[in-house]
């Protein structure tokens, strides 16, 4: 995704670029000649800011670390004086967390892999082919991204017990695929900003779709796929209503379900539900710093077209 | 169950309309050539819009269809007309849900714009370490809904909540230690503050994005003019991200109207239902009491209400653009 500063600071592509450091063309400060106090300022807010975003998500791995008997102490303790991690060792080897990780796990890979292929696949019929009925079905999946995902819960149970999917890890696999449309919005922009040559060429060559599509434009579009994947797996991995409402084995359980019948039957031990929580919610954040240009990238798009 | 309509709708329409013409000239292409052309194309779509028709089309209509029935999973299910509807608007808890999720989108959307506005404007400076600030800000929004409801019951715990701690022992602003989630007058003002501390990060990417589309001539020009800081906000900034703040509102608004886990699992809609809100009405409803046909028609309401809000939104913020 080539695309000159400037030109096009309209496009999503420019948007994965200020996430980066370094100055842009059409970055400009609002405060010109900014006064040495002002960045003071400035600065005092922009730590107190970080100081409430960052201290509870460190006061849960601290609490992880806290022998149980430390975890109502008084004054609360940012360092804990006793570091443990007995917590982890308890939380991993009761209530079968190694299960519910590896069910999660699986779930999120299949659900990702489905997603993007079929996503893809779409994105790539309404950006680059014309066909009868092409715009009223997209503005009808698109429609669809504002009835909000709850709402539908109550008929794809009753759905998901006709088909029976209640209650397997095949039901949520699909019903995790089935969140495609923010997908195929974001990756039909991405398939829209390949030069029309290189199908034609394509074309002329005597690709059928399926080839132009495979070998030609999905290697195009891999960073945006990048970005959808990580979405796509943060989505299922972190799905707590769905699980809830159609699981009932408790061999079929994922991790936000464990971590949530975890507290509720270990209440007042948060040391131990800290723990658990860490092991949930680490790969995500691991995930996150890694791959964070992507995330800018897949959020804000479509944000500035409006 | 009739549910690949795309393919099969255009092969039922299509003969109808063949026989009515007149047999073609050799060159001429009859009035289905366009759907025989994209038969490729149809193929290949096939997957995603079967499991779209499958997944949301269907249910979409069956939630429907069910409103108007005593649907629960155990006995056969009664047509009952409006009944749901009618038991709907006069149930007390009902309205209860609605003024509290008004009541937390009223607090929360505007938490996070002014915020997230607010922070996006200081991180689009130039600055030393702004993009580590950016990457903290953001640490709330992929931490997952489930783990940062469990944190913030630990921080307002009412014996030795962190929150108490800092509120009466080190600010001394409360007089005395506050059970925030069991009390009805705080349990929906905590929620929101959960709300607001998970939503800003994501609104800040908004907002940046936004922020970096404004052609930097404008200030520029504004700057010769002799503007200062805040006119230039008030008069180039804000016109111009409007179709973000758009974007962000509606967005946050039907987010809002979405809150579902962080009370599900702090308060479980109580104490006597002052954080009840119109999804966990519904989904206790439907899952708790298998009243699913009830449980249809209040998330037909919500449905409605949110696509209602957000046509509101979009006309009263979105104005035509002056340059």
């Amino acid at each position: 995704m080539q695309n000159l500063p400037g030109t096009s600071s309209l496009s999503t592509a420019s948007n994965s670029r200020f996430w980066r450091r370094g100055s842009r063309k059409s970055e400009v400060a609002v405060i010109d000649r900014r006064h040495p106090l002002l960045v003071l300022a400035i600065y005092i807010v922009l730590i107190f800011w970080s100081i409430l975003s960052v201290a509870p998500l460190l006061y849960m791995v601290s609490t992880a670390f806290k022998p149980n008997q430390y975890v109502f102490e008084f004054p609360p303790k940012f360092i804990p004086e006793n570091p443990t991690t007995e917590n982890f060792e308890q939380a991993w080897n009761s209530n079968n967390f190694g299960l519910y990780f590896s069910n999660s796990l699986v779930v999120s890979v299949a659900a990702t892999a489905i997603i993007l292929v079929l996503s893809s696949m779409m994105a790539f019929a309404f950006a680059r082919y014309s066909f009868p009925g092409r715009t009223t079905l997209f503005y009808a999946i698109l429609g669809t991204m504002m009835v909000p995902g709850l709402v539908l819960i109550i008929p794809q149970f009753v759905l998901a017990k006709n088909l029976l999917l209640l209650n397997s890890l095949h039901g949520l696999v699909v019903a995790y695929s089935a969140n495609s449309a923010v997908n195929i919005f974001f990756l039909r922009g991405a398939f829209e900003e390949i030069p029309q040559d290189l199908q034609d060429a394509a074309a002329i060559d005597g690709a059928g779709i399926w080839a132009t599509f495979w070998r030609i434009m999905l290697p195009l579009v891999k960073p945006s796929l990048a970005a959808m994947a990580i979405f796509s797996f943060m989505g299922a991995w972190d799905e707590f209503t769905w699980a809830l409402t159609s699981i009932q084995d408790e061999t079929l359980r994922t991790l936000p379900i464990g971590l949530r019948l975890f507290q509720q039957s270990h209440g007042t031990q948060w040391g131990l539900v800290f723990a658990a929580s860490l092991i949930a919610v680490v790969p995500v954040i691991i995930v996150f710093l890694i791959f964070q240009r992507y995330f800018i990238q897949g959020i804000s798009s479509g944000a500035v077209k409006g | 169950m009739g549910l690949n309509t795309a393919p099969s709708s255009v092969s039922t329409e299509l003969p109808k309309k063949a026989q009515l013409e007149i047999p073609p000239a050799p060159v001429e292409r009859s009035r289905w050539y366009p759907f025989k052309k994209a038969l490729p194309i149809y193929l290949f779509i096939a997957p995603g819009v079967i499991l779209f028709l499958l997944w949301t089309v269907y249910p979409l209509v069956n939630l429907f269809i069910m409103s108007f029935f005593q649907w629960n999973l155990i006995k056969p299910s009664v047509f009952t007309g409006l009944d749901n509807y009618t038991r709907a608007f006069g149930d007390e808890i009902f309205w209860q849900a609605l003024r509290n999720t008004i009541m937390y989108a009223v607090i929360s959307v505007p938490g996070q714009l002014v915020l997230g506005l607010g922070v996006a404007l200081l991180v689009n400076q130039k600055l030393p370490f702004r993009s580590l600030f950016r990457t903290l800000f953001y640490l709330p929004v992929v931490s997952s809904w489930l783990v940062v409801s469990l944190i913030f019951m630990y921080l307002y715990n009412s014996q030795a909540g962190l929150i108490n701690y800092v509120l009466k022992d080190i600010l001394n602003i409360i007089p005395s230690y506050q059970a925030w989630l069991q009390n009805p007058v705080t349990a929906l003002l905590a929620i929101c503050v959960l709300g607001i501390w998970k939503g800003v990060g994501w609104t800040m990417v908004i907002f940046l994005a936004g922020l970096q589309s404004v052609p930097p001539t404008l200030y520029e020009s504004a700057a010769i003019d002799g503007a200062n800081n805040w006119r230039r906000f008030w008069h180039i900034t804000l016109p111009l991200i409007r179709p973000t703040v758009v974007f962000a509102t509606v967005m946050l608004s039907i987010g809002a109207f979405n809150v579902f886990i962080q009370v599900y699992v702090m308060t479980g809609g109580g104490p006597q239902h002052s954080t009840e809100t119109l999804m966990t009405y519904m989904y206790s409803e439907a899952f708790k009491f298998l009243d699913l046909g009830y449980g249809a028609a209040l998330s037909w309401i919500f449905t409605t209400g949110i696509f209602v809000v957000s046509l509101i939104e979009i006309k009263f913020l979105r104005r035509p653009m002056e340059y």
